[in-house]
């Protein structure tokens, strides 16, 4: 789960990791009322979940009323590479001495977490680790022992980070493993994390600030955190997600017009490559999961079909907790709730895969083509498509 | 011989008087494994069809002689179940849950580490050895006992390919589900070590997917430390990034993790690899030298 900038910097607030003050606001008024409250200058920042949002237009700094309502009127509502701006951040603009990056990220292959951290921040951080891979300081922590102040400064004199800041950012680095353990993160980004000029520069006084956060939580974990679970941005979702969230079915959306459907998240997965590879493109990934029933077929047909790029269906079913009667129940239950207009292709395969295939044969229903492997299916479908898209 | 499960196989059930858990044990109890006993805290005395059931794994331990735990408990409680298993001093523990916090499974790793317990899964169909045990939910009726070893992170995808492989004449020594959760307890190249230490595995089918850089790691230990055959599937070609595809691991960030890279990994350290489960069966008799149907 994914959550937009404001809602990872509260929630790394959470856990005093110091973050520049904001408002969030998803109306022009709003945004120039938290304006005011903030005071001048500030930064109008689009909250979409995508990077890329200055270069697109998407953060603007404003010296004053005039120009915040301006910002806000141009970025609400804007498009940034697919994605509606529905809300803005107000925050206060700093006095910025270095720019750095940090993150922490779930290290599958070490199986524990790892913190980056660079002085090069503020730039795609890809692109840093590209060019010059000595540039990012990495530490991998033990789960059981937890971050210790050796980890931080190990990490900190690697970057080459300036000897008078070490000290506060090591503190601020504890503060953001503490949140990445509380609120069982899969990652934390802060970039850029800056270094403030001002007052305090060069004194004890000296600050660091996450100007940015990209927090992602582990869905698995909501229960135990059922103010996260809150969070949840529905009106950024699709609508074939959500309706498929809300029938417990796994949906991705993709940009082809055949509808996919299958047991087991491997065998989707492919699918999809099977369908790509016979020059087809899939429209979505669809897991009905283990032991499906008929009425999550039903479910998943009703998903599938309310997205109207579709031109044709794949079903590739391998039975084994799933029973191939099952889907085929499903099917023609389906076939009698929802107006079908597009073709079906049916793959049943593995337990009761006979009785499935007899019960869709009995059934009879119209534009409903039954194959007898994954490879046959997927050109069949691929071909079916295509005829549609011809008419 | 088989790895992981065989005739020596001795189960105790972890929330075998669940629906899931009491459904899939005496399937495995019908298969031929030894289910020896269930857990379940406060149902200790009960029994599931003459399987006695015990307040906790040490109990279970000590009365039944239990070496393998499976564990079939919800996902909240999944991770301590685990833990519960090491603590008993069990040399196996495969657990099917699927859904367990991610970080729940950082610390169940870092202490397994540190204990003689091997964890298969978590979020996996189990282990199957045709012929001999079956720990999990993987359909027995498809595969009979050969020679091909299996190793993959998804259920449904192992049953399509090992259907095409028996298609083709082939049996198998031990399929082996390790799960597709981003931490999962055994790696590929655990068990690719055992099954080239298997005098019955003849050949190796590896099943991967998007996601993390395991099969990349994987390619170089079968360069250096396998010489049997090994036949390699990725599934995700047409994933977008970004995007999670089910399985929680299947996620790719950045050009790290894409099927392609991992592909061209294997492909580059002598594997093989299958474009289609059809393809990957096709190449797995070719080496073996023709069907044997």
């Amino acid at each position: 789960m994914d959550l937009l900038e404001y809602q990872g910097k509260q929630l790394l607030a959470r856990h005093e990791v110091p973050v520049p003050p904001g408002r969030p606001a998803s109306s022009v008024d709003e945004a120039v009322a938290a304006a005011d409250e903030i005071g001048y200058p500030c930064v109008i920042k689009a909250q979409v979940q995508i990077g890329g949002r200055g270069k697109a237009g998407g953060i603007k700094v404003a010296a004053g009323r005039n120009e915040a309502r301006e910002h806000a009127q141009a970025i609400l509502g804007m498009d940034i590479r697919g994605f509606s701006v529905q809300e803005v951040w107000v925050e206060a603009a700093l006095d910025i001495a270095a720019e750095y990056y940090a993150s922490i990220v779930f290290d599958r292959s070490a199986r524990a977490p790892l913190v980056l951290l660079s002085t090069k921040g503020g730039m795609d951080i890809e692109e840093v680790a590209a060019e010059d891979p000595s540039a990012i300081a990495r530490v991998h922590v033990d789960p059981l022992l937890g971050m210790q102040d050796f980890h931080t400064r190990r990490l900190a004199f690697a970057a080459g980070v300036e000897p008078n800041v070490v000290r506060p950012l090591g503190a601020l680095l504890h503060r953001l493993y503490d949140a990445f353990v509380a609120e069982e993160a899969m990652l934390i980004e802060v970039n850029p994390l800056v270094v403030l000029s001002g007052p305090g520069a060069g004194g004890r006084g000296l600050e660091v600030t996450a100007l940015d956060a990209k927090v992602t939580l582990d869905g698995n974990s909501l229960f135990r955190h059922p103010e996260n679970a809150r969070l949840r941005n529905v009106a950024a979702e699709d609508l074939q997600e959500r309706m498929a969230k809300e029938r417990g079915l796994t949906y991705v959306k993709l940009d082809g017009d055949i509808g996919i459907l299958g047991n087991g998240a491997g065998l989707v997965m492919s699918t999809l490559d099977l369908v790509d590879q016979a020059g087809g493109r899939p429209a979505n990934f669809l897991d009905a999961g283990g032991g499906s029933k008929a009425e999550t077929i039903v479910d998943a047909v009703e998903v599938i079909l309310s997205d109207p790029r579709v031109r044709a269906v794949l079903f590739n079913i391998f039975g084994g907790i799933t029973r191939c009667d099952e889907v085929a129940h499903g099917l023609i239950e389906a076939f009698g709730q929802v107006d079908v207009k597009v073709p079906f292709v049916v793959r049943l395969d593995g337990t009761n895969d006979e009785e499935g295939r007899r019960l869709l044969a009995e059934a009879d229903l119209e534009g409903v083509h039954v194959e007898a492997t994954m490879l046959g299916g997927a050109a069949r479908v691929v071909e079916l498509a295509r005829e549609a898209a011809a008419e | 011989m088989s790895i992981l499960v065989g005739a020596e196989t001795k189960l105790v059930v972890s929330g075998l008087t669940g629906r899931e858990g009491s459904f899939h044990a005496l399937a495995n109890r019908r298969y031929g494994t030894a289910v020896v006993a269930g857990v379940t805290p406060g149902k200790g005395g009960q029994d599931v069809e003459g399987i006695p059931v015990f307040n906790t794994v040490v109990e279970a331990v000590a009365e039944t002689g239990a070496n393998t735990s499976m564990v079939f408990v919800p996902a909240p409680f999944a991770a301590d179940a685990v833990l519960e298993a090491a603590d008993g001093g069990l040399e196996l523990v495969v657990c099917i849950t699927e859904g367990i916090p991610a970080h729940d499974m950082l610390r169940v790793h870092a202490h397994l580490r540190r204990t003689a317990t091997r964890l298969i899964g978590p979020n996996c169909p189990g282990i199957l050895s045709p012929g001999k045990a079956n720990v999990g939910i993987i359909p027995a009726s498809f595969f009979s006992e050969g020679g091909v070893g299996v190793v993959s992170r998804s259920g449904t995808l192992t049953y399509q390919i090992g259907n095409e492989v028996a298609q083709r004449g082939f049996g198998n020594s031990t399929i082996v589900g390790i799960g597709g959760d981003p931490i999962v307890g055994s790696s590929f190249i655990d068990v690719i070590r055992l099954f080239q230490e298997d005098p019955q595995t003849e050949l190796i089918v590896m099943c991967g997917e998007i996601g993390g850089d395991e099969e990349e790691r994987t390619a170089e230990y079968v360069a250096a430390h396998v010489t049997k055959p090994v036949v390699g599937y990725i599934a995700g070609f047409t994933a977008p990034p970004g995007k999670q595809m089910g399985h929680a691991g299947a996620i790719i960030s950045g050009s790290k993790g894409t099927a392609r890279a991992k592909a061209d990994a294997l492909q580059a350290q002598g594997v093989r690899v299958g474009r289609t489960p059809t393809e990957v069966a096709d190449l797995a008799a070719e080496i073996l030298g023709g069907a044997r149907a």
